[in-house]
């Protein structure tokens, strides 16, 4: 039982910091393993998605307590917690699986209303800003339309159609005279829903949304892409003395301008 | 007298008092635990949601917020600002747990709501059972070092770090939300407490524990051994007690010391009250310092009767 310190003498100061260093020492290896199984539950499975709003994971792992309120307001039981050894995200953590149930993207974001610690930001009010993911067509080679044909569907159930995705048009090359329509998904407007990956009616889904850190990568800074960046690199050398109207300038239509020896369409005019 | 030839613990207890009071606050304590427990499950098992969410945060009836105080901490350590869980709740909610366990005392969390307690329990039934041994026993100091170490690595890497590993949420989470593999380490903890160390757990390393018992320092619902007077040194509070150390003081302390069992560590199980054939213990509040062996309420003079 309790054997009181008397407090100088050497010998319980020595048993006292005896004690002291094998409680640190025996804190320290426990504590590297928990550090090493925090540092590891970072790495989030490629499939597993974040709920809408949630902060990047590095912060969100810091701040999500895994109380499981956002998994209770989703209506469409979208959302689960990750549970050890069986789902590869953080145990206890929301996540979902676009195959198996996408993001119905609610109006009013209940998960988010829910979320009692800000994991998932309260600053996302509309749904639209939600950046779960990007959906990436990720096999060409079994994509219905990127063989040819019209299937379509991935590109009519998005809920943020003709702006997240779009079918463009495309030659198609294997016929000779025929056209392909390539579903393409914008970047800015995409919001990792997956209903689209869930809606694909191939046996595996061609289109997937992948997390932002894999899909995306920076643009490079030193290029500039001409076409929609009008600002010239270096003012002074580019900014010459306007000529104008007249010959040698680039405006097309100004009368006394360059005339170029076909026919303009009429729309340029 | 040695263990071998007195009767079980609570035996006598049993014979003076009969068997519901000196089972009384073990029963009320699961009823307690399968209560909260219950609470929660009435959502997933009956759809019946009068609270969501798990021990860490959860919503009573869609108004009252109630996070766990600890958890917050880690998230506060991981670096998560504060400011955003203002309007969110969980501030409110880690803070109405905090004041209630302040009040009622903090380990109360332990013997009274935590669902581990009753795996532990078990284990430390089997273990003497079995009649183990001891095993290991470390430092009573050690669950602050555990704590400690939990909130630096929370500090370290950004996370809330105990839930990696927490048993009670793994169970608790798990028996609401899916246990996937969770299990283990309550089997883990049930097994150190068997054969590894008797009261290892709740007892020396939970860092849970050793935050309510912070937080319960200076709790006013106390234990008393207001009748210490009448203790026949049968030893069975003892053998009861999950934390035996904290009785000696407040039972063996000499006229004119506090009767109140004031240690953080005690859990106001009221397992003491139970099985006291003398009724020496009570419930009572930390500012009644009572004793029989106050010349005026001596209801039994020269009581130590065993030796
Ligand atoms: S936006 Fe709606 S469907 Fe999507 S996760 Fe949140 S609650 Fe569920
Ligand atoms: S509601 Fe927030 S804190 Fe709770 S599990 Fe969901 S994201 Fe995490
Ligand atoms: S994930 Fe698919 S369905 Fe959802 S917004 Fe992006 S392209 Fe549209
Ligand atoms: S649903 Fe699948 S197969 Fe059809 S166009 Fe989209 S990705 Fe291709």
């Amino acid at each position: 039982m309790n054997v009181p310190f008397k407090s100088g003498s050497p010998i319980d100061r020595r048993r006292f910091l005896g004690d002291a260093a094998r409680a640190v020492g025996g804190c320290l290896v426990a504590g590297t393993f928990l550090a090493r199984m925090a540092t590891d539950a970072r790495a989030l499975p490629a499939q597993a998605l974040r709920p809408p709003g949630a902060l990047d994971e590095a912060e969100f792992l810091g701040a999500c307590i895994r109380c499981g309120l956002c998994v209770r307001d989703c209506p469409y039981d979208t959302l689960a917690l990750a549970e050890l050894g069986v789902d590869g995200a953080a145990t206890g953590t929301p996540f979902f699986t676009a195959r198996d149930v996408p993001c119905e993207m609610c109006e009013d974001i209940p998960c988010v209303a829910a979320c009692p610690t800000g994991a998932l930001d309260h600053g996302l009010t509309d749904i639209d800003d939600a950046r779960m993911g990007i959906a990436v067509l990720i096999d060409e080679e079994h994509c219905l339309n990127a063989l040819g044909l019209r299937c379509d569907v991935c590109y009519r159930v998005c809920p943020v159609i003709d702006k997240a995705i779009t079918l463009e048009v495309e030659h198609n090359a294997r016929s000779g005279h025929h056209a392909k329509f390539m579903p393409t998904v914008h970047a800015e407007a995409c919001t990792g829903c997956g209903k689209c990956e869930k809606s694909c009616v191939l046996p595996e889904s061609a289109i997937k949304v992948l997390p932002i850190r894999l899909a995306r990568v920076d643009a490079a800074e030193h290029y500039r892409l001409g076409w929609e960046d009008r600002q010239p690199l270096v003012d002074e050398l580019i900014d010459l003395p306007d000529r104008l109207p007249g010959p040698g300038t680039d405006n097309l239509v100004t009368p006394g301008g360059f005339e170029p020896a076909f026919k303009l369409p009429e729309a340029l005019k | 007298m040695s263990r071998a030839t007195r009767p079980p613990v609570g035996q006598e207890a049993i014979a003076v008092h009969g068997w519901w009071h000196a089972h009384r606050f073990l029963v009320l304590r699961r009823i307690s635990q399968l209560f909260f427990l219950g609470l929660f499950l009435l959502g997933p098992w009956a759809g019946i949601w009068l609270v969501k969410g798990n021990l860490t945060s959860s919503l009573t009836l869609g108004v009252l917020p109630l996070s766990d105080p600890f958890v917050f901490l880690q998230t506060l350590a991981a670096g998560h600002p504060p400011l955003l869980t203002v309007a969110t709740g969980a501030l409110a909610g880690a803070v109405i747990v905090a004041l209630v366990y302040a009040l009622i005392g903090g380990r109360v969390y332990c013997s009274w709501v935590c669902p581990v307690n009753p795996v532990t329990d078990a284990a430390h039934w089997l273990h003497t059972r079995l009649g183990l041994k001891k095993g290991w026993q470390p430092k009573r100091g050690t669950r602050l070092w555990v704590m400690a170490m939990v909130l630096a690595v929370s500090a370290l890497t950004g996370s809330v770090a105990w839930e990696m590993v927490n048993p009670i949420s793994m169970l608790h989470r798990g028996l609401i939300f899916g246990m996937g593999f969770g299990w283990t380490l309550v089997a883990g903890v049930f097994i150190f407490d068997l054969v590894l160390s008797r009261r290892g757990w709740c007892g020396h390393l939970c860092p849970v524990g050793a935050f309510y018992g912070l937080l319960g320092e200076r709790s006013l619902l106390r234990v008393s051994a207001a009748n210490r007077a009448a203790c026949d040194d049968c030893m069975d509070c003892f053998d009861v007690c999950p934390e035996a150390h904290v009785i000696s003081p407040a039972l063996r302390g000499s006229a004119g010391t506090s009767p109140l069992i004031l240690s953080r560590d005690c859990t106001n199980c009221g397992r003491c009250i139970d099985v006291c054939p003398e009724s020496v213990f009570r419930f009572t509040h930390r500012f009644d310092d009572r004793t029989s062996d106050d010349p005026v309420q001596a209801t039994q003079p020269g009581a130590t009767r065993a030796a």
